[in-house]
């Protein structure tokens, strides 16, 4: 049994039968990391201290024979924009190079509460901008499947560490597609949780009506097990709520199932459109009804995302200004700041990268006096367009499937110097966030080496639908 | 097409310094960024809503009450100032002399 490869279910079995403890289990993995970790880049900073010191305490509790919850002993590893107090915390950004979170994010603690293994912080694009894991200020992170190419974005540090068998599973935030595409990109399992459902307290926040923490795991019930501790109601969280449905237990052939045709658009991989054909088919061999739906408004999608998120970028990054902590040209040996103002723009300027300084451009400019109504006012009441074309969906049926991506992990480099073309691999995820809906990718099969990620997406907080949905696809796709 | 005087005017209001070679780089990529959303001028929005946020929740509010004061926290945060004197944040003067 190689205890690096069990699943969060497997490895808690383990535990609780004695068959090893929670400290060779941590042990496994730290030196797994150490091993595989120099070719992937997967991981910013370890935390070996403290997962040492949390797999003791778990293990005191099992020789005590306490009852064990489902997460304790379990390694982990987190996205680095969710802060872990003592522990730097970066959100792959040189502005935030040195700096340590002073608290724990509420996601923390409650993980904490039920005795997860912190083993360290993974890399991200810079502030959660990409969708390939390249605009860390630090370096790439490269695909396991194909180390020529990227693990996806902007979780790709996450979704490669759980797809290396380097963590029994990760955290990351998802704000147009960032848990989902780079799970399908790595072979994983990804959530992006209901707008609410997930406490957002201790995320660096990126766009706030958009951001949501979510599990990335190798199993779909690793994914529900993940939700079921992190989600809920939190008083430092306004924008949460307790979940108001749990979920509608169903038989597969009383299914009724949505294929919206936008989603299958020109430019789509032909190897990928079989793929997801396939999966849709084995769906329907199990009796489920199979529709084809319009979603009209999805060729505005990115265009509406691509105007809502810069401009809450703009406004939640004016935060970091070189005054209160972070990096700063204060602190300089030669004296390089005439006036208060050359401090937040050379602060700025040295310590945001090129995609955090086009985006906070282009929100600054969308929200400027002339231009609020014809860009933001215009994006937001598309954006409800977006929602209600779902709704209107999701009267029709229980679940929609589509790709994740329309194309496969790419190389390294290749789109890198056209933000246009970066932004357009988030075609088929956006939609999802603008209309706050949950989204599992699940690994439906590969073409070559390289795997390929169905999404379902669901109604609002149904999020247990989707993991029996999801879960009965896996059997199915085996 | 924005222009170099646009470009220049939008960073100094989100207080971004850029240089010359940037100015011109940033003109080019927002330009075109710019004329995808476009797109969006082709919708018909008359009488609809805006939606800055998908659930329908308004004026969360608490007490307004004081919590006790973590002296830890506190000198963890001034540990993070770049420049201080005492436990005091130092910034560069505002006024002239």
């Amino acid at each position: 049994m190689k205890l690096c490869e069990l699943t969060i279910k497997q490895a808690h079995l383990g535990l609780k039968n004695q068959e090893f403890s929670a400290k060779e289990l941590t042990k496994a993995f730290l030196s797994e990391i150490s091993l595989k970790d120099k070719k992937i880049s997967s991981f910013l900073t370890q935390t070996k201290d403290l997962a040492l010191s949390q797999a003791e305490k778990v293990d005191e509790l099992i020789s005590r024979g306490k009852e064990l919850p489902n997460l304790a002993g379990i390694p982990l590893a987190l996205k680095d924009n969710i802060l872990v107090k003592d522990v730097k915390c970066t959100a792959g950004s040189k502005i935030l190079e040195n700096y340590i979170a002073i608290y724990d994010a509420t996601v923390i603690k409650k993980l904490k509460e039920r005795g997860a293994v912190i083993l360290g912080k993974t890399n991200m694009d810079e502030f959660a901008m990409g969708s390939s894991t390249e605009n860390s200020a630090f370096f790439p992170t490269k695909n396991p499947h194909d180390l020529t190419r990227v693990p996806g974005g902007s979780s790709g540090g996450s979704a490669a560490a759980v797809a290396a068998n380097l963590c029994c599973y990760a955290l990351g935030s998802d704000t147009g597609g960032s848990i989902r595409q780079p799970a399908s990109f790595c072979g994983v399992v990804g959530l992006k949780t209901t707008y609410g459902a997930v406490s957002r307290y201790g995320l660096i926040a990126m766009a706030s009506s958009l951001d949501q923490i979510g599990p990335i795991t190798k199993t779909v019930e690793d994914a529900k097990i993940v939700f079921d501790a992190i989600s809920g109601k939190d008083p430092l969280d306004s924008t949460s709520v307790e979940k108001k449905v749990s979920t509608f237990g169903f038989q597969p052939s009383a299914l009724r199932i949505g294929v919206p045709k936008e989603y299958f658009i020109e430019g789509i991989d032909p190897e990928i459109e079989k793929l997801i054909k396939e999966a849709i088919k084995k769906i329907e061999d199990l009796g489920a009804k199979i529709f084809e739906v319009s979603l009209p408004h999805t060729k505005y999608a990115l265009s509406t995302y691509y105007m809502v998120m810069p401009s809450e970028v703009s406004a939640n990054l004016a935060r970091f200004d070189g005054i209160k902590y972070g990096y700063s040209i204060t602190k300089s040996k030669e004296p390089r700041a005439k006036n208060l103002l050359d401090v937040y723009l050379k602060s700025r300027e040295e310590g945001f990268g090129n995609e955090v300084r086009r985006r906070i451009m282009l929100g600054t400019y969308a929200l400027s006096a002339g231009y609020y109504e014809a860009y933001y006012l215009r994006a937001q009441k598309v954006r409800t367009l977006i929602k209600e074309d779902f709704d209107k969906a999701f009267e029709k049926v229980d679940f929609l499937l589509t790709p994740v991506s329309p194309v496969l992990p790419f190389k390294i480099g290749e789109r890198i110097k056209d933000p246009l073309s970066m932004y357009l691999a988030d075609i088929l995820t956006v939609s999802v966030n603008l209309a706050g809906l949950p989204a599992l990718a699940i690994p439906c099969g590969k073409v070559g080496k390289l795997p390929v990620g169905l999404q379902i997406i669901g109604k609002p907080f149904y999020e247990d639908s989707l993991f029996q949905l999801g879960q009965i696809f896996e059997e199915i796709n085996e | 097409m924005i222009n170099k005087e646009e470009v220049k005017h939008i960073a100094k209001l989100a207080r971004l310094g850029l240089t010359e070679p940037e100015i011109e780089k940033f003109q080019k990529e927002l330009s075109s960024i710019l004329d995808y959303i476009e797109k969006l001028k082709g919708v018909d929005i008359k009488n609809v809503e805006p939606t800055s946020h998908t659930l329908k929740i308004e004026n969360v509010s608490r007490e307004d009450v004081v919590k006790k004061l973590d002296i830890e926290k506190v000198k963890k945060l001034i540990k993070a100032f770049p420049e201080r004197k005492n436990t005091f944040l130092k910034v560069k003067s505002i006024f002239r002399n």
